[in-house]
């Protein structure tokens, strides 16, 4: 294994300062349980590595006006136990208790989940369905991307060299939302995801049709994808079970998975839809409409 | 320069320690510390044999730099039984044979402590759900979550 | 002043383990545990081609860097000896020659992983960097791939030199077979003609791991005299020296082998693995040297149970009677030969009654890792198929399928498939007890759930075992055994010594000795210990009360004839009597020296054991994945010395069997590579995947051994794949024949019937 130097500046103009300096690759440390996996196996070969779990920014956890703040380093155990994450942003609570053990949970976040762009990753369809942000910060300041644009590829970002994600911005969801998401192991857990599915409906209270319904694959393409046909399927519609049927059969669609030591093709496209229709009845369960 | 001073708190002692940068908390536990009760099973967090407390909560040490434990506290097996009297978690385990090589009770016994932190009485669902973490070849589980069921209120 | 009170009986107490208090504090120390001043780390460079000839090795620069203190290869092996290349350390060896050659790739690299070269240096990081400098050249060839590729006429071939060995006509060609086994009984042509039901179908079934938590770890010190100590994580240490001994041409007497505490083997721990290389290393640099697995490294490198193909055609009459099976078992093996072939045809086939059979045996070597025992070996792979069998007869003719099998059973006196009769056996009360019990007789409720039941049986170990005792002069007694406790059986073996001297149970201590402090003990396999060294011990504890006699007799000035032993009192005719510590101290005051005794096992009869499981499932038609609702697990133990740890064998064995029916398997990648060489992707069952496993025990003594004992480790593993498989079809109406279990195939085949 390659030699590095480890360093955990304590604020954020620190860190920004130490990522210009470095010529080599300068690895971010949030929860490390992607990182020092990859660096123990030799997948990743850093000559820094850059523990951010002193800066302020990165391990805030608040509901402000503007949404829930949730720091880059901010622990899926921290998240779970948020009474207001429990409450009002539950599919957070629910993927961030699926990645991995209570021990993982402990030292993993979102922040590294989405910054490790795996398209497995169980952390980002939830944070696509509540339609998150990703804060960036780097040499010429702030910027703020999409969580569904940040991931270009497998283990691919928007990030620069000299940027880090500083932390997710969540828009509180609307009155009369409700998200779920599953994902498909062959065990019970400790597993990565076959296929994941993310689903998120808004309904018009008035009319009990949905007004907005989103839906996000994992596992199924080179990175999260929204199954944006069978979103529209929905949108006007009531949530009846041949709707959520369509909307599964159109996920499909949004589907080009490959086939890996995990899955098939064939099967995964398959998981897809069973998937996004046990969100989707989950989604109506919680609003109480009965199907 | 490849080594570095760290200044962690381990069992409640304090340390000063020069360390390679490269080796996680569980090579420096087992060979800078000798304190070979955390184990290593997989060394990619998928086993929990290297369960140990950061902070008071539960770990995989082979996921920890060793340089990441400035200033933070380490509780290991070791750790755990006070002035010669056994945690009521080893208790449970050696009184219900929660074990059989005893290669991953440590682990069970480090998950089994911050979860019974957590939460004084789970369920049996709670149990295994909690310790889905750790594995175990010998025992099916069983007697482990008997022990584990044994230190519950009802 | 007396302790002996009145003891109650200590066999079948559930009493705690022994030396549980150092397991959970910390303190027992493991293979990996050891720390010696100035010990080097090992580490291995390993083949990344399944099959290549190794054209040389060119190590001049890795030893060149700084730390790096030695670095070995094939060559640095000394000559084997004639009488080491014939002899082997017991029947089941693999043979010194190819030992030799698993250890370290010779001429050529024979699966991926295969370890070429070794390095010593002052840290693990050194040890790695040098191991990236070191340059092989290889030839690389085409890779057999598995059994379908093996047995081609045309197929590349691993050993040059290796012909099918039979007991028919030899043959004149070489061949990836090592061995073909043909057994049979009756008109197999016949019965078949006179059945009224004849199912034939083919099963498989993949390689599987041990699994043991605990990766390999071998430390060894050779000193300037050439003294050799070796550290290690072994099932057994007089084995392993032997096998040491002979390869490396040292005296025995100049080789220690010391057994460390060990994190599960279930056979996969029967061989040295690392202890040469760390001797060869440390001889070389003149340090002690470490060496420690990884993860991928045992799953790469160390051996797992052979994959199988069994063609299987059997039948019965209306009624339910079984006529006739035909086998053709094929088995994996890897690189060399030695796949529990024979296990299958015996163990495997012995269970029920037939007019007439046939079974054909072979042993097929591919390009991956040898492999090595995993409980009961070869015996689940056969069960996979004739359990299955089973059910698909019952139900064709419409008859439960508890019913035909205790209508076929093996009783004492029918005879297994070998030809000899079973011994007293259990299996008839195993099956009773099953047919009365809940967990089969309770309604199934629910859509896509279903129960389903396989039986299995084990031969059980024997051996030699030897240990030694000790009366010391305070009345508690030491004994020394050779045997690595894998499975509680300190704790069993000083529940033999108390309940023999009725003393309490603290009063004896066990330990298990290296081979300089123990006499020949087999490797602890097979379930044997108890049995048979539980037989030496309670041999030496008869002695020992015979020796003590002879003490009192001669404190108390009356004829030893005139003595008896008693609940913890030995007593005269006359009324005198001399508590068992009193005897003690009287023995250490008059002189007549120590109470020492050694008792010694060469062989005793076998003594089979049967289990039948049952488990209901659920399976989600629209995923494949099935879940594991309930578990029980019905077996004659004999004499369950500690009910606790006999569950213990029950319900982790049948952990594994469930994680090999639902999980397990190795995905390898076009050039042979094992593509899920982690826990992650090497999936074993998590007390999530698990129910709490229901243990019946049932006890039927066994003729020989203590108290009626029976190995009871081995067989649990045997009925759960079948188990499960008849279970999903109970469920489904659709038969896997494949293992693993995965929601992918499950899924497949149940879209394939038109069910999901
Ligand atoms: C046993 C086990 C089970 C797992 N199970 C799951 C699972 O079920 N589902 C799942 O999705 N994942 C799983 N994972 C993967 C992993 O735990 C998650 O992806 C986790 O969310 C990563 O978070 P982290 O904080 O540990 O990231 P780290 O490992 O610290 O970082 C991940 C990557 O992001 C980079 N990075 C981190 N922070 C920043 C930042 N602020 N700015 C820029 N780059 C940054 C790092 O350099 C690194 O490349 C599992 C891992 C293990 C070991
Ligand atoms: S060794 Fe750390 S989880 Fe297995
Ligand atoms: S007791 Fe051996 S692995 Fe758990």
């Amino acid at each position: 294994m390659k030699t590095f130097d480890y360093a955990s500046p304590a604020t954020l103009q620190e860190a920004l300062g130490l990522l210009g300096r470095f010529t080599g690759d300068a690895r971010p440390l949030a929860g490390g349980t992607d990182l020092i996996a990859q660096i123990q196996e030799r997948r990743r070969e850093p000559d820094v590595v850059l523990d951010i779990k002193r800066i302020p920014e990165c391990m805030r956890l608040s509901l402000e006006k503007d949404g829930l703040h949730i720091g880059a380093a901010v622990t899926c155990s921290a998240l779970i136990a948020h009474p207001a994450v429990r409450e009002r942003f539950s599919i957070l609570a629910q993927v961030a208790s699926l990645i991995g053990s209570v021990q993982i949970q402990n030292r993993a976040g979102l922040g590294g989940n989405l910054c490790n762009a795996a398209p497995s990753a169980d952390g980002i369809p939830g944070l696509i369905c509540l339609n998150a942000q990703a804060v960036i910060a780097g040499p010429k300041g702030r910027r703020v991307v999409a969580v569904e644009e940040f991931c270009i590829g497998p283990g691919k970002t928007v990030l620069g060299r000299d940027e880090l994600l500083v932390e997710l911005l969540v828009p509180e969801p609307p009155a009369h939302s409700a998200g779920s998401y599953l994902r498909f192991i062959p065990r019970a857990e400790m597993d990565i995801a076959v296929a994941g599915a993310g689903s998120f409906v808004t309904l018009d209270p008035k009319s009990n049709r949905c007004k907005e319904a989103r839906i996000a694959l994992a596992a199924v393409a080179p990175t999260v994808v929204r199954a944006r046909a069978a979103e529209q399927s929905l949108t006007g519609q009531p949530l009846t079970t041949s709707a959520i049927e369509r909307a599964g059969d159109l996920a499909m669609q949004a589907a080009s998975p490959i086939s890996d030591v995990r899955g098939s093709k064939e099967y995964r496209l398959e998981l897809a839809r069973v998937l996004t229709r046990r969100t989707l009845a989950d989604c109506a369960k919680q609003l109480g409409i009965s199907l | 320069m490849t080594k570095k001073t760290i200044t962690p708190t381990i069992n409640g002692e304090p340390k000063e320690l020069l360390v390679d940068q490269r080796i996680t908390l569980l090579d420096m536990l087992r060979d800078e510390l000798h304190l070979t009760g955390a184990k290593e099973g997989c060394g990619n967090g998928n086993c929990g044999a290297c369960t140990v407390h950061l902070d008071g909560l539960s770990v995989d040490s082979c996921l920890v730099l060793a340089v990441e434990t400035t200033g933070r506290s380490v509780t290991t097996i070791e750790g755990l039984a006070k002035g010669g009297a056994l945690d009521p978690v080893q208790a449970a385990f050696l009184n219900n044979s929660g074990m059989q090589c005893g290669i991953c009770t440590p682990g069970f016994i480090m998950a089994t402590k911050a979860l019974l932190a957590k939460k004084p009485n789970p369920t049996e669902h709670e149990i295994r759900t909690s310790l889905a973490g750790n594995l175990c070849r010998c025992t099916g589980y069983d007697k482990i979550v008997r022990s584990v069921l044994a230190l519950t209120k009802d | 002043m007396t302790t002996t009170e009145k003891q109650p009986a200590l066999i079948g107490q559930r009493i705690a383990k022994v030396d549980g208090l150092e397991r959970v504090t910390g303190q027992a120390a493991y293979g990996a545990d050891i720390h010696l001043s100035g010990m080097l780390h090992g580490k291995l460079l390993h083949s990344p081609h399944a099959h290549a000839v190794i054209k040389g090795i060119d190590t001049a620069a890795a030893l060149k860097l700084p730390g790096v203190m030695a670095i070995i290869t094939a060559a640095d092996f000394p000559e084997l000896t004639q009488e080491a290349a014939i002899s082997g350390s017991s029947e089941y060896s693999i043979g010194a020659a190819n030992l030799r050659r698993l250890w370290m790739a010779h001429e050529k690299a024979l699966f991926s992983g295969h370890p070429v070269a070794a390095v010593a240096a002052t840290d693990p990081y050194i040890a790695e960097q040098a191991l990236a400098l070191i340059k092989v050249d290889y030839d690389v060839l085409p890779w057999v791939k598995d059994i379908d590729d093996a047995i081609q006429p045309s197929a590349t071939l691993i050993h040059e030199d290796l012909f099918t060995h039979t007991l028919g006509e030899l043959p004149k060609k070489a061949s990836n077979v090592a061995q073909h086994v043909e057994i049979g009984n009756g008109d197999i042509e016949a019965a078949f003609r006179d059945s009224d039901v004849v199912i034939e179908n083919e099963y498989r079934t993949q390689r599987v791991h041990q699994g043991y938590i605990e990766p390999q770890a071998s430390t060894a010190q050779v000193d300037p005299s050439g003294h050799v100590t070796v550290w290690t994580t072994i099932q057994g240490v007089h084995w392993a020296r032997f096998d040491l001994a002979s390869i490396l041409n040292i005296p025995l007497g100049k080789l220690r082998v010391v057994p460390m505490e060990i994190g599960g083997a279930f056979g996969g721990k029967v061989y040295p693995t690392l202890e040469a290389l760390c001797i060869l290393l440390s001889k070389k640099s003149g340090r002690p040297v470490k060496m420690v697995l990884s993860r991928e490294e045992v799953l790469r490198m160390t051996g797992p149970t052979s994959g199988s193909i069994v063609k299987i055609k059997t039948g019965c009459k209306k009624d339910g009677t079984l006529t006739a099976f035909d086998a053709k078992i094929w088995m994996d093996s890897g690189a060399f030969p030695g796949s529990p072939v024979a296990g299958a045809t015996l163990a495997g086939f012995s269970v029920y009654q037939f007019k007439a059979f046939h079974i054909d045996g072979y042993d097929v070597l591919t390009n991956k890792v040898r492999v090595q025992a995993y409980r009961g070996p070869g015996a689940p792979q056969a069960c996979f198929a004739m359990e299955q069998q089973i059910d698909l007869m019952a139900a064709k003719i419409g008859m439960n399928p508890l019913a035909m099998r205790i209508k076929n059973i093996s009783k004492e006196g029918d005879p297994m498939t070998h030809g000899r009769p079973h011994v007293k056996i259990g299996f008839t009360e195993v099956l009773e007890r099953v047919k009365a019990h809940p967990a089969w007789t309770s309604p199934i409720n629910g859509p896509w759930r279903g129960r389903g039941m396989a039986c299995g049986m084990w031969m059980g170990g024997t051996g030699n075992s030897s240990a030694h005792l000790t009366v010391n002069g305070d009345g508690s007694v030491s004994v020394v055994v050779g045997s690595v406790d894998l499975t509680g059986t300190r704790t069993s073996l000083a529940q033999i010594a108390a309940d023999e001297f009725r003393i309490p149970l603290e009063k004896v201590l066990v330990t298990v000795g290296d081979t300089d402090q123990t006499g020949y003990t087999d490797t602890s396999g097979g379930s044997r210990i108890t049995y048979s060294m539980g037989t030496a011990v309670h041999r030496a504890c008869v002695e020992a009360v015979e020796k003590l006699k002879g003490v009192v007799a001669a404190q108390l000035k009356v004829p030893v004839a005139d003595i008896t032993y008693q609940n913890g009192i030995f007593k005269a005719s006359n009324g005198q009597s001399l508590t068992f510590e009193q005897a003690a101290r009287t023995s250490m005051r008059r002189g007549d020296g120590p109470v020492t005794a050694v008792g010694a096992v060469r062989r005793l009869k076998h003594a089979p054991t049967f289990g039948a499981h049952v488990a209901d499932v659920e399976v989600d038609p629209e995923t494949g994945k099935v879940t594991l609702l309930n578990y029980t697990i019905f077996q004659d133990v004999g004499r369950a010395v500690n009910p606790t740890q006999v569950e213990g064998q029950m319900q982790g064995g049948a952990a594994q069997g469930i994680g090999w029916a639902l999980f397990e398997d190795y995905v390898y990648d076009e050039k042979g590579n094992i593509r899920n060489a982690s826990l992650l992707d090497y999936r074993m069952p998590t007390a999530l995947d698990l129910p709490m496993i229901g243990a019946e025990i049932i006890e039927v003594p066994a003729g020989d051994g203590p108290f009626g004992v029976r190995g009871c480790g081995e067989v649990p593993i045997v009925p759960p794949i079948a188990t499960i498989a008849n279970a999903i079809a109970n469920a489904t109406g659709v038969r896997i024949k494949e293992t693993p279990f995965t929601p992918e195939r499950v899924f497949w085949a149940l879209r394939k019937a038109g069910k999901a």
